[in-house]
């Protein structure tokens, strides 16, 4: 059986000959939480884009499930919708909460039978908020949308690009239960990228570091912050790391 | 004359309607594909593509009339092919043509103009969602709806209020291209005030009335 989601070999990316990403491997479990971690401008959001098939990289191979890529190869669209991200932004639709949730299910022509887009508002706290308009909520409340709208869809792998960054512990708490519990009951693989160590510490299983394009380190969690073997990753889990 | 519905003055409303009502049509389905591929994608000679474009939102409608006249005339290159699909001059179909001309471009201008300010994140997050190309295209021209029907709007209001051009190609003959503009043109001409102001009074009570239903369209987008 493959235990692998992905696995990626020599994959570089560059914008304009300038190269911003080059991982030499990368492997990441099905069913772990795997998160991403370094300075801005790592490479961590690049990373999530080619894993989520937005962009095709520039060398290289990803393989997904079963299937290799390589950069001239369109990803087929039944593949591409395994996989969806929630972004920093929660980037609703000017809709309503409910049709926000319901968007990606009307892209895949399914007209919600199960009363799945309830069930998924349910489940971030927001029944309440069903008809009202995307736009006039919080931005917490507006991030546990953009939740629900992944949830939805239920993809084999959650790619979360700093979805707590800038909301208050309340909402960090909540957001962090509920992928944690997406992970721990459907097997929901999770990559997340964040910038705050204690979240990496608190959610995930393997985590590593990027800097400057790089996958400098991979480990467990538990090895990552108590006994780094790259001396980076050590002045980056002590806080020493200046950037 | 307008209380009492005057036939004549209702065929110029009706061929009016009709005239503006498919160039607006046309416009529409030329404009806003054209608009949204020029605001969403990016390829070699687009500055030319949009330049040009910007060009077309300025048309002179007489020139537009001119160019249409020497294209459709009977030594145009047009006018030779004799085929029902080229309309003849100093018809319905010509004022059409030249209308079209008229208006695509800007419906076009400002579909481009309002896609490109919708947050550039927000096309990764739907294709992020699962979105072919086409979806994308058609989720991020709904987001931009607001701007898409001042598109339509402005370029409704660039033909039904046009003359030069319906004039030129059309020829303003009684019964078949006369048309609101032309009649204004032609009963001030004669001195005929009164009348020239109640076609008026028709003509901005169709643009008004045109530019409520389609605001009405958008429902409740201009209230947020």
């Amino acid at each position: 059986m493959n235990d692998f989601v992905y696995r990626l070999q020599n994959v570089t990316k560059a914008y304009d000959g300038r190269r911003v990403l080059q991982v030499d491997h990368l492997k990441i479990q099905r069913g772990e939480v795997f998160s991403l971690v370094g300075p801005s401008g790592a490479g961590k959001s690049t990373l999530l884009r080619l894993l989520n098939f937005l962009e095709p990289p520039t060398a290289g191979r990803i393989r997904f499930l079963d299937v290799e890529f390589g950069p001239n190869q369109p990803v087929p669209l039944r593949l591409r919708r395994r996989v969806t991200t929630v972004f920093q932004r929660p980037l609703l639709l000017n809709r309503s909460v409910e049709a926000n949730v319901a968007y990606g299910l009307g892209l895949r022509g399914l007209r919600d039978p199960d009363d799945e887009v309830a069930q998924a508002l349910r489940q971030v706290g927001l029944t309440d908020l069903a008809r009202q308009r995307a736009r006039t909520l919080s931005g917490g409340e507006a991030q546990r949308v953009a939740l629900a709208r992944a949830i939805v869809l239920k993809p084999d792998v959650l790619l979360l690009d700093e979805p707590t960054a800038n909301l208050d512990p309340y909402n960090v708490g909540l957001i962090e239960e509920i992928v944690q519990e997406l992970n721990q009951t459907r097997n929901v693989t999770l990559v997340l990228v964040t910038h705050n160590v204690f979240q990496a510490k608190r959610l995930a299983h393997r985590v590593a570091l990027m800097l400057e394009g790089q996958v400098v380190e991979v480990a467990d969690v538990e090895g990552f912050f108590e006994s780094p073997s790259d001396p980076r990753t050590d002045a980056f889990v002590r806080g020493e790391m200046v950037y | 004359m307008i209380s009492s519905l005057d036939p004549a003055l209702m065929e110029i409303v009706l061929l009016s309607l009709q005239v503006s009502g498919t160039a607006l049509l046309l416009s529409t389905l030329i404009g806003i594909p054209l608009g949204a591929a020029m605001g969403l994608s990016r390829f070699a000679g687009r500055r030319l593509v949009i330049a040009l474009l910007y060009t077309g939102m300025g048309f002179p409608p007489v020139v537009v009339g001119l160019f249409v006249y020497l294209m459709l005339s009977r030594t145009g290159p047009f006018g030779q092919l004799n085929t029902p699909l080229i309309p003849d001059l100093f018809t319905p179909g010509a004022m059409v043509v030249a209308q079209t001309i008229i208006s695509f471009p800007l419906v076009a201008g400002f579909t481009m103009a309002a896609v490109m300010g919708v947050d550039p994140a927000l096309k990764l997050q739907v294709q992020s969602l699962g979105a072919t190309r086409w979806q994308t295209t058609l989720s991020i021209l709904v987001e931009a709806r607001i701007g898409v029907i001042v598109s339509v709007i402005a370029g409704f209001g660039s033909i039904i209020s046009e003359v030069g051009a319906v004039m030129m190609v059309g020829g303003n003959i009684e019964g078949s291209t006369r048309v609101l503009t032309t009649a204004i043109v032609l009963e001030t001409r004669k001195g005929n005030f009164d009348l020239a102001i109640a076609i008026g009074i028709v003509l901005l009570s169709i643009s008004f009335l045109t530019n409520v239903a389609m605001l009405r369209l958008q429902g409740r987008t201009f209230d947020e």
